[in-house]
Parts: C-alpha cells; structure tokens; sequence
C-alpha cells in the first residue's frame, strides 16, 4: 500500500513544477464553453493529474499555489476564498493516488472510474461547499449568486479533470512499462 | 505575454528596504481586517492608506495598469451580477428599507443596497494595492525565505521558491511549443471549430506536460544529490535581518487590525456599520 501522505525530494519538486504549469495554463488555456464568461480551465485536469500522481499533499499545494499564483498576476492580489477551494479540490482527487497504480503502467476502465468518482466528489465539495460558504462568511456575497457560480465552476471544473486528467493518466501510463512485462526466454 | 509578477526593479525607498516577512504580515494583517470589517469607512481608510504606500515605494501607474483593468472588469462585473441576483440583500443585512426608486416589483433600488454594495466593491478593491505593493516590492528569491520565518514548513516554502523559478520557463517553453505545433499547421485561433481548438490544445498541452516530468526527475535527482531535506531546518541567502523599521511597520498594521476588530465589537454593533439603525455618525 502506497502511503498518500510521504513527502520525499521529488513530491516537492514536482510540486513547485506543477504549480508553475497551473499558473501558466490557468492564466493562457482556456477552452471556450460558447457561455460568456465562463470558460473550461485546462489547468484542473493538469491539478488533478499531478495530485492522482503525487497525492493529495502536492495536488493541494499546486492547485492552490497555481491559483493564488496566476490570480497575483493578473489582478495583482489572489481571490482567497476561491484559491482556497482550489486547493481542496485537487487534495481530494489526491486521496485517489494509493489506489491507482499508474507509475506501474496500469490505467484500466476500472481506474478511469476510481479516479472520476474522486474528482467529482472533489469538485462538488470544493466549489459548491467550499468556495460558496467562505464567499459568504468573507464577502457576504449573496447566498444564490455564489451557488449559482459554485455549481457552474463545479460541472466545468470536473469535465476540465475528467476528460483532461482522465486523457492524460492514460497517455501517462503508456509510457511506462508494466508489471511484469518482460519474460525470460527458454 | 510578458508576467509582471518578475518586474522586480530594486529601488531604494523605505517600502523597498523593509524585510520580505514585514510585507507578507503587512499585507496579512491589513487584508484580514479588510475580510473581516463590513465597514466602509475603515475600508476606506485602508485602501488610502495602501494608495499613499504605493505612491512612497515609486511604483509606477504603467507597471500595474494592466491588473487595475481586469480588476475593475472582476468589480464591475460583480457589482451588476450581485445586484441581479439579489437586489434586496442589503434591506435583509440592514434591517430597514430606505426606498430611492423602483424598476419593478423585484428590482427597486435602496439607500441599504447600495451601500452594502458599494462597501463590497472597496472591499474587493482594497487588497489590490495591498497585494500589488507585497509583490511588486519584494525580491522573487526572498519571497520563500519571508514564508519560512513566519513558520511555514521549509519544504513547502521551497516548493513555491521552484515555482517562482520555473514559472517564465515554462511560459516560454509553452510559447515555443505553441509555435511549432503552429508552424506545422495547427490553428489555435477563432477561425477554427471550438471542437477542434480544443483537441489542438490537447496537442500543446501533451509535449509540455512531459518535459515538466522529465524537468522533475532531474532537478530532484539533482537536489537528492545535494543532501535536500536532510535536516530540520535551512537557512536562506535572501533572508534579510529585521531593523526598526520592520517592527513599527508590523505594528501599525497590527493596530489597524485590532482597531477595526475593535470597532466592530463596540462601535458598531456587529461586523456591519448599521447607519439607518444606529445613525449616520
């Protein structure tokens, strides 16, 4: 059994890489929707890609790191409420890592569930408890406006991890060898 | 696509001169007694005084203009979808209905909601400056070590010190790629379906990930090398000692905060400054 929670050398610094290409991705690839204003962040389905690799530790840090990063770019100063829920929805689809084994060259039907389950419940969590409720104990931001949000960040939240991280995990995969894959000739 | 974040331009002035870990509890301090007050009159003041501060750290309007533009898209945007939703929240926190004038049944427009609403904007509109004057005047390489003396964990703070790092690599790495995938025919722009922007995307997104990967095994490999994470603790190159001007600095914050608290609890009555209830002084 893996364990969710060990930091060694290479969870940090695929941590600091990660946050790096959440940042950039956040703030230059995003994937119309035809709805104004709302726009499919590539950046959470590389958050949830890094977290099912590196567990629940380095997805929370990089989606909020990410978040808090980009955000200070472009506006100078970072949304807390929702970098916040950021990081709790990549540290929720992190929780997914021990159970997966893509290091070892295996992303089955079965996984692609595993990992979808977990990044759904994430994202619910996230932005439609999360984010809405620190919206409004912080802001007072009225109790419709910010659900009305929390649900569409939610539904295109989870399709930017479910069809980008899912994609991704799967070509991942690909380029390791299995278990198991070489036998000894007679 | 060039990021102001790395327009760090050393200057000597007494903003530029304090210690990353001033400006961080700075900057916490005065943004939690923004979060925390629904009083417009200490937002106010707050959002005066980190204007004057910008104006002392010799920041120039050209260096922030861009950001102050899509803060005001965010706040505007904001404002309208606020009162869209709901047009009475401000009669619901103030207890009282001070009518101006009336569009329709739902839509009526009152002295409590526009106060509510106009406190909001502040609100919003006061941690900028705040944040702008944290990131602008501190040096990239002294941002982990301020986190680390306020007690985060240093292997964290090293995490984000990589971040800060590869951030305008991977930026022009992106740019590269984009080119050559460009170069070999694929359009990233309007003219294209949507469906097949996205897939285009796709074929960007793939190449950058995996060099990141391969980048991660070679500088951890490289930092294993180097006995990384051995001990408790780490010193920083970048960490600056703290002089008097960082203590009065963290200290008139800290007043700031404690005053606002303050007010809330005895002045007025709540987090909400309640003019129609309480009056106007």
């Amino acid at each position: 059994m893996k364990d969710a929670f060990k930091i060694n050398t290479k969870t940090i610094v695929a941590t600091g890489l990660g946050a790096a290409l959440f940042a950039v991705l956040f703030m230059f690839v995003k994937i119309p929707t035809g709805i104004p204003e709302t726009q499919i962040q590539t950046a959470y389905g590389i958050g949830a890609f890094f977290a099912a690799l590196f567990g629940p530790i380095a997805g929370a840090a990089i989606a909020f790191i990410g978040h808090a990063v980009s955000d200070s770019v472009q506006y100078g100063s970072a949304w807390w409420s929702w970098v916040v829920a950021s990081g709790v929805s990549c540290f929720i689809v992190g929780l997914v890592m021990p159970k997966l084994h893509v290091e070892e060259g295996s992303f089955g039907k079965q996984d692609v569930l595993l990992f979808n389950v977990f990044q759904i419940i994430g994202n619910a969590i996230a932005w439609i408890i999360v984010a809405p409720v620190l919206d409004i104990v912080v802001y007072s931001e009225p109790v419709n406006l910010v659900f009305t949000q929390g649900v569409v960040a939610a539904i295109s939240n989870a399709v930017s991890m479910g069809v980008i991280g899912s994609l991704l995990l799967l070509l991942y995969s690909k380029t390791k060898s299995s278990k198991g894959s070489l036998s000894t000739e007679d | 696509m060039k990021t102001k974040l790395f327009d760090y331009i050393e200057r000597d002035n007494f903003v530029y001169n304090l210690s990353g870990v001033t400006k961080l509890l700075c900057f916490l301090l005065l943004s939690f007694a923004v979060m925390l007050t629904y009083d417009i009159r200490s937002v106010i003041l707050i959002l005066v005084f980190s204007f004057v501060m910008l104006h002392i750290s010799g920041i120039k309007l050209r260096q922030v203009k861009l950001m102050m533009y899509y803060t005001l898209v965010f706040l505007v945007l904001n404002f309208a979808l606020t009162y869209l939703f709901a047009p009475q929240y401000g009669v619901e926190i103030y207890g009282t209905k001070h009518l101006l004038f009336t569009f329709n049944a739902r839509y009526i427009v009152t002295q409590e909601q526009l106060l509510y609403q106009m406190t909001k904007f502040f609100k919003y509109a006061a941690v900028i400056p705040l944040g702008m004057l944290f990131l602008l005047t501190t040096n990239p390489s002294e941002f982990a070590a301020s986190l680390n003396s306020i007690k985060v964990s240093y292997k964290l703070c090293y995490a984000f010190a990589l971040t800060l790092r590869y951030f305008p690599d991977i930026i022009t790495e992106y740019h590269e790629i984009a080119l050559a995938q460009q170069s070999r025919g694929l359009d990233l722009s309007k003219k294209e379906k949507v469906s097949t922007r996205v897939s285009n995307t796709f074929h960007i997104m793939v190449p950058l990930i995996f060099s990141v990967l391969n980048r991660v095994e070679i500088i951890s490999n490289a930092m294993d090398l180097r006995g990384f994470g051995k001990n408790k603790k780490r010193t920083w190159y970048a960490k600056r000692p703290l002089k008097t001007g960082d203590i009065v600095s963290v200290s008139v914050c800290a007043a700031v905060l404690i005053g606002t608290l303050l007010m809330a609890a005895f002045v007025n009555h709540g987090r909400f400054w309640n003019p129609f209830v309480y009056g106007w002084f």
